[in-house]
């Protein structure tokens, strides 16, 4: 099968953040970004399919240059080739504005699946890989953490979470767009040769006028969304902060349960 | 386009629930911001019940659609019934609970129609007709302030326990229960094969009156021997954010949040977790929170009541070394 793995660079959400002068975003100076969670589990299902298939996974990102690197990771692990949506015109672009430039390019070729991960670790509209299915006419699911391709790619069996600890399993007809959840699967490492070997793979760059998108259909442009701000949380109510050395905090806080909350 | 706003309640075992109450409040608040009406959508099979429920709540209108392809949830089932009723009506924001259920299909409902999308608000500021949005990003870390750009439908999603439900004003004269007019696009194109549990026989955390729960920020399964020794001094279960179980360091009934437990502890520690929005809402409810965690601004200060800043493998033998003296005393 010929699969489609879309992913997404996000800063590190354990790395120390800051606000950016202008206040709309985070400060992106000396951040490390990472390929987003829920995504790498996506790449791994996307790449077992392909292997049992004797296919090809094919990566696809859009962002600044920065998500190169991203790219090339997914590259050393196993991806064939990568689709890298670049352009200007694609910055400040909400779910529908990138799920609308992602379609334009996965509809230049005819893939039999598209996997995404379910949720970005930064922004985190969890609705990127279900609008493309509505752009694509395929059927989606999300938050999927199982599945099975059937009847040699003509449907999947999908096993999807709900809340309170249940799941739900169903089929779908392919193609179809199927948004994975972390933890379905083990990722793998690049492994050296996969490492050395990435330098050699394509990476395709398209931007919007070769999708055939006009500014006004992509980036903030295309969006009903716009950031105005973005600031930590007034702590207001936060936690008494117990300070020291680890002895001395460990002992404030002990006494502070016994005597205050009285919980031990 | 009218300046109405629908709720879309999602109902448990047929009933409103507490999280379609507050799908009511945030959008009686909401249309209380656009000068519109508040309006709600009923959907399932054999729901005149929850419609009737739903009339009792100071609403405009409320709308069913009452369908045997509604009585479990597929998208196409309830993105058929509910596209032609807001083509039609062309409400300025359509209300959802930001559920799992939800999620999957507000966002192609949105496309089906043409409208915006803004998942997971925390609240939202209204200053001369013009509404500024919150919602959560970078794991909580963050809060973001979001404006709604363009003309046209805006489907909104509320987080939990974001809009009161104790809040969703109560009418004083039952509103009018309307069938939706045109049920005739309702396809479901998943074929359900079955529910399953997960883990029949696990471990009960929400009996547990203390918690030791561990994320991302222990560093590995190797590390959990100091852990289990603080449970055993506090005489409390072991729970876990998502990371910990995805990375298979703890099995997952160990799990405690939006995909796991929800717990209420009197006493819940938190070591190494940053604290996002999906653990919170598991969490929250407990009595006393104790985070220790070596970033000063991970979520988790915010709900916890007492804090240390440090290496969690530091502190920690320290802490069960203090439990089990001042037990012993």
């Amino acid at each position: 099968m010929k699969v489609a793995v879309c992913i997404k660079q996000v800063p590190d959400v354990e790395a120390r953040l800051r606000v950016a002068k202008d206040g709309r975003w985070i400060d992106e100076e000396d951040l490390s970004f990472v390929t987003n969670e829920s995504d790498r589990y996506a790449l791994e299902e996307g790449l077992k399919i392909a292997e049992a298939t004797s296919g090809e996974v094919v990566v696809v990102s859009l962002g600044p240059d920065r998500v190169k690197d991203a790219l090339k990771k997914a590259l050393a692990v196993g991806a064939a080739r990568a689709m890298f949506l670049k352009d200007p015109a694609f910055a400040g672009g909400d779910a529908i504005a990138t799920a609308r430039a992602l379609a334009a390019a996965i509809r230049r070729e005819n893939f039999d699946l598209v996997l995404t991960g379910s949720q970005s670790d930064d922004v985190g509209y969890g609705s990127t890989g279900s609008l493309l299915a509505g752009h694509l006419g395929w059927p989606h699911a999300w938050l999927v953490i199982g599945l099975e391709i059937e009847a040699g790619g003509k449907t999947a069996q999908v096993k999807r979470e709900m809340e309170s600890g249940m799941n739900e399993i169903f089929r779908l007809n392919l193609p179809a767009v199927i948004e994975i959840q972390a933890g379905i699967n083990h990722p793998r490492y690049a492994s050296l040769k996969g490492i050395m070997g990435a330098n050699k793979k394509p990476i395709e760059e398209v931007n919007a006028e070769a999708l055939g998108l006009g500014a006004d259909a992509v980036g903030l442009a295309g969006s009903r969304l716009e950031i105005v701000s973005v600031a930590f949380p007034e702590s207001g109510t936060g936690a008494q902060i117990l300070t020291g050395d680890a002895a001395t905090a460990a002992q404030a806080l002990v006494n502070k349960l016994r005597q205050e909350a009285r919980v031990i | 386009m009218s300046n109405n706003v629908w709720a879309v309640l999602q109902l448990r075992d047929g009933q409103v629930s507490r999280a379609a109450l507050e799908t009511i409040a945030a959008a009686q608040k909401l249309a209380a911001a656009t000068g519109g009406k508040a309006e709600a959508v009923v959907l399932g099979s054999g729901v005149a019940d929850a419609a009737t429920a739903a009339a009792g709540r100071d609403l405009a209108a409320v709308h069913v659609a009452d369908h045997a392809d509604l009585a479990g949830y597929t998208p196409g089932a309830f993105i058929g019934a509910l596209a032609p009723a807001l083509r039609a009506a062309q409400p300025a924001f359509v209300v959802f609970a930001h559920t799992y259920q939800t999620v999957d299909y507000a966002p192609r409902l949105a496309h089906e129609i043409g409208a915006g999308l803004l998942p997971q608000i925390t609240g939202f500021t209204s200053d001369a007709g013009s509404l500024l949005f919150s919602r959560p990003i970078l794991g909580g870390k963050l809060q973001a302030k979001v404006k709604v750009r363009g003309e046209g439908t805006v489907i909104v999603s509320i987080q939990s326990g974001a809009f009161s439900s104790d809040s969703a004003a109560v009418a004083s004269a039952p509103a009018p229960i309307q069938a939706l007019a045109d049920l005739s696009q309702i396809k479901p194109e998943r074929e359900i094969l079955g529910i399953e549990e997960v883990g029949g026989d696990q471990i009960d955390l929400t009996k547990s009156e203390i918690i030791v729960a561990v994320g991302r920020g222990i560093g590995g399964a190797d590390k959990l021997g100091p852990v289990e020794d603080l449970a055993k001094a506090l005489g409390a279960e072991i729970g876990a954010s998502r990371p910990v179980i995805d990375s298979g360091w703890l099995p997952r009934d160990r799990q405690i949040g939006s995909s796991g437990q929800t717990v209420a502890p009197k006493l819940y520690v938190a070591l190494g977790i940053s604290g996002a929005i999906q653990h919170l809402v598991g969490m929250k409810a407990s009595t006393c929170v104790v985070a220790i965690n070596k970033d000063p601004g991970a979520p988790i200060f915010a709900v916890a009541n007492y804090g240390i800043v440090g290496d969690v493998h530091e502190i920690l033998p320290a802490f069960t070394a203090a439990v089990k003296a001042a037990k012993g005393a």
